[in-house]
């Protein structure tokens, strides 16, 4: 009788405790993540002023309709967010190859490097932008003083649209190469040294090496860096805003040059309380994360590995 | 039992991430109050617990804008507001849209108040939801040492002389321009002091029925050809309010006036403790305006809101004001307060003995209230982004104008 039950308790054990172990995770997800996700489906059907709290009317596809169709500013921020994801990750992947092939090779004080090229990743973005703001400061910034000493003329970053958009991308590639550099890294010291050498045999140079075997080899990790970035892309809040600050942060720009999509999103909901028109460009949002994602996904596949 | 454990380990994560912490209480009714910037409320807090040892008061300060989000957000889901919420005037009339979230405040106190700055926070179905702390009476700042070195006059009678109305006062700019130091402008921003021009008109943004009416107001107009001449003339720095090189120009000396309620002086010196004595203080052109001040609300959420009531009632009673304008120089928006000797004649040593409390006592009593619609801040916001789009060369007066006539009509949708 007894050992019946313990033989029982022991069965349930082994097959439930799994679940219950994973169960904080999916509770948590449920709570922050699915429902926040259906409840802002709910809410962009509406007309929605935060303002109003409760006093919401239904209209369907309306706020769709709007965006697609009659919003300006709406396809002008999603131009800037393609623009950005351009300029941030292809530098950003490029830069950390470069960089996890330079960390790969023995050098004196390795780890102390190694961790080096994680510290921006790990320092607080809003204390990054406002640094890089002043830096890319009209009057008083460091690049300007850089660009008269060598006789360029001094821009107003904020000003224009290249111009903003190569200082806000500079942010992030400063931000983000490092975390994907040593991803690279991982995977760099698991290529066997046999393939290198008999490389060298054949008479390949550094460089034919580092394009035709490493990069090849490292196929699944630029993969999903570059999946990495592109989602990072598509949430490009903290930066655009906190380059501009003053009462317009939310605008980006005085032309909105520089307002990314999720800036835009940013703008409806909080400064001008539209929330059903801001969930509505939320969800546009996942749709187009899922989208690029999948672009960028067939481009890095296609790095070959023969 | 041992095999057992996991299992019991793993659901007592879960119950101690939902289990909350309890609070100790000590007999005392907390009120909070949640402020932006620098109310100069400390002394006075201290003073009211003297008064009645039942009560403690907790502040919670964060910065302008972030303040009044966090409290649409509070508003909006009946939860986590302050027992007492400060309400700047750029955002009053947002938040008396819905004048059921707040505590309506006792009418009967009406005639403590400057009248206009009653009716600004008094909602369409006649609640009251906010009483007047300060008002940011209109003066023009200025810096002495500049206009000496550009062959102007500087003292402060000659300067607000030379500029009675905004025309004169970029023709002073002008004149200042022509021999000014290197590198120094005449103001800091076109959108500064095209703000300060709008809030002198009659009508602003709104007419009485919430109409949006930007593209036909003459004032609005006029004020834009002016200042957008005065940018076309070099006279502006091109710097955004309040922005890290905003300060920097100040710090820097870049430009030689700036619109001036009685809570920028504080910003000066705060930004530029090097520049004391150097600065001054003129009467606006066209005489009077405001910008600037701000309401202490009770929303009806809180816990405690009849002792929060009487708390708000107090911090903004006429001798309370006073003394804030005394400590912080926060302009009182209760004139029973103006005839007192320790107001008007109230001098500031930073900007060279200035008679601050005769200038803005004047400047408040000058004031001609306009009407603020629902979304003016947001229509202000587009106005500043024109104005900065012309300082920036990216459009002509009149393209960028177009463009916020259209802006500022999508907002009233």
């Amino acid at each position: 009788m007894s050992g019946d039950w313990r033989e029982r308790r022991h069965r349930w054990d082994t097959r439930y405790a799994p679940y219950a172990y994973i169960a904080p995770y999916f509770l948590l997800f449920a709570a922050f993540g699915l429902f926040p996700l259906l409840y802002t489906a709910w809410v962009s059907l509406q007309d929605r002023d935060l303002l109003a709290g409760d006093a919401a009317t239904w209209v369907g596809l309306d706020n769709y309709v709007r965006l697609l169709t009659e919003d300006p500013y709406f396809w002008n921020a999603m131009g800037n967010t393609l623009s950005l994801w351009l300029l941030t990750t292809v530098p950003q992947i490029l830069f950390a190859l470069g960089i996890a092939q330079l960390l790969n090779r023995r050098i004196r004080t390795r780890t102390v490097f190694r961790m080096g090229v994680l510290l921006p990743n790990i320092t607080s973005v809003a204390a990054v932008t406002i640094i890089f703001a002043q830096l890319f400061g009209r009057d008083f910034g460091l690049v300007n003083w850089v660009l008269e000493l060598f006789g360029a003329g001094r821009v107003d970053w904020q000003a224009g649209t290249a111009s903003s958009h190569t200082a806000i991308a500079a942010m992030v590639v400063w931000r983000w190469t490092g975390y994907h550099a040593l991803i690279f890294l991982a995977s760099m010291q698991a290529v066997p040294t046999s393939v290198y050498e008999a490389a060298r045999l054949d008479g390949a140079s550094q460089w034919q090496q580092f394009w035709r075997i490493t990069v090849p080899m490292l196929r699944p990790q630029i993969i999903f860096s570059t999946v990495i970035a592109t989602t990072g892309n598509m949430r490009l809040l903290a930066e655009p805003l906190l380059f501009n600050p003053g009462t317009a942060a939310a605008t980006g720009g005085s032309d909105r040059q520089f307002q990314t999509a999720a800036l835009y999103l940013y703008e409806q909901g909080f400064a001008k309380y539209d929330f059903g028109y801001a969930s509505a460009i939320a969800w546009l949002l996942v749709i187009a994360t899922v989208l690029v994602t999948g672009l960028s996904y067939l481009a890095a596949r296609r790095i070959r590995t023969d | 039992m041992r095999r057992t454990g996991p299992l019991v380990g793993a659901g007592l994560l879960v119950a101690s991430l939902v289990a909350g912490c309890g609070g100790v209480g000590d007999g005392k009714t907390r009120i909070t109050i949640g402020l932006f910037g620098n109310f100069g409320y400390q002394q006075l807090f201290e003073e009211y617990e003297r008064a009645h040892p039942d009560i403690d008061i907790t502040d919670r300060t964060a910065s302008y804008s972030d303040h009044h989000k966090n409290l649409a957000a509070h508003l909006a889901t009946n939860n986590g507001a302050a027992d007492i919420e400060a309400v700047d005037t750029g955002y009053i009339n947002q938040f008396k849209q819905n004048p059921d979230k707040f505590v309506a405040l006792d009418q009967g106190l009406k005639d403590q108040w400057l009248a206009w700055k009653w009716e600004a926070s008094l909602a369409k179905n006649g609640t009251q939801i906010g009483y007047g702390t300060d008002v940011g009476g209109l003066a023009i700042c200025y810096r002495r040492d500049l206009f000496e070195k550009a062959g102007l006059p500087a003292e402060r009678d000659a300067v607000s002389a030379s500029w009675p109305t905004w025309e004169k006062f970029f023709e002073t700019g002008r004149r200042f321009q022509a021999s000014a130091p290197q590198g120094v402008k005449f103001f800091d921003g076109g959108p500064t002091v095209l703000n300060a021009i709008v809030g002198q008109a009659p009508v602003g943004y709104y007419d009485p029925s919430d109409r949006i009416v930007v593209g036909e107001n003459a004032d609005l107009r006029k004020g834009w050809n002016l200042v957008t001449a005065a940018v076309a003339d070099g006279l502006s720095a091109g710097l955004l309010f309040s922005t890290p090189q905003w300060n920097t120009g100040i710090k820097q000396g870049q430009f030689a006036t700036m619109a001036c309620p009685a809570w920028q002086m504080a910003k000066i010196k705060d930004q530029a403790p090097d520049t004391k004595g150097l600065w001054d203080l003129a009467l606006v052109p066209g005489g009077g305006g405001n910008w600037g001040g701000s309401y202490l609300t009770v929303p009806k959420q809180g816990k405690n809101v009849e002792k929060a009531h009487e708390l708000a009632k107090w911090l903004t009673a006429p001798e309370q004001q006073a003394k804030v304008f005394a400590t912080a120089g926060l302009l009182p928006s209760t004139p029973k307060v103006y005839g007192e000797q320790s107001i008007n004649q109230l001098t500031s040593e930073f900007f060279n003995n200035a008679p601050v409390g005769k200038v803005f006592i004047e400047a408040a009593r000058n004031l001609r209230p306009q009407y603020q619609g629902p979304k003016a801040g947001d229509i202000q916001t587009e106005l500043g982004n024109a104005m900065q789009r012309v300082e920036q060369g990216k459009q002509s007066a009149d393209e960028s104008w177009a463009q916020f006539v259209g802006d500022a009509g999508r907002l009233a949708g």
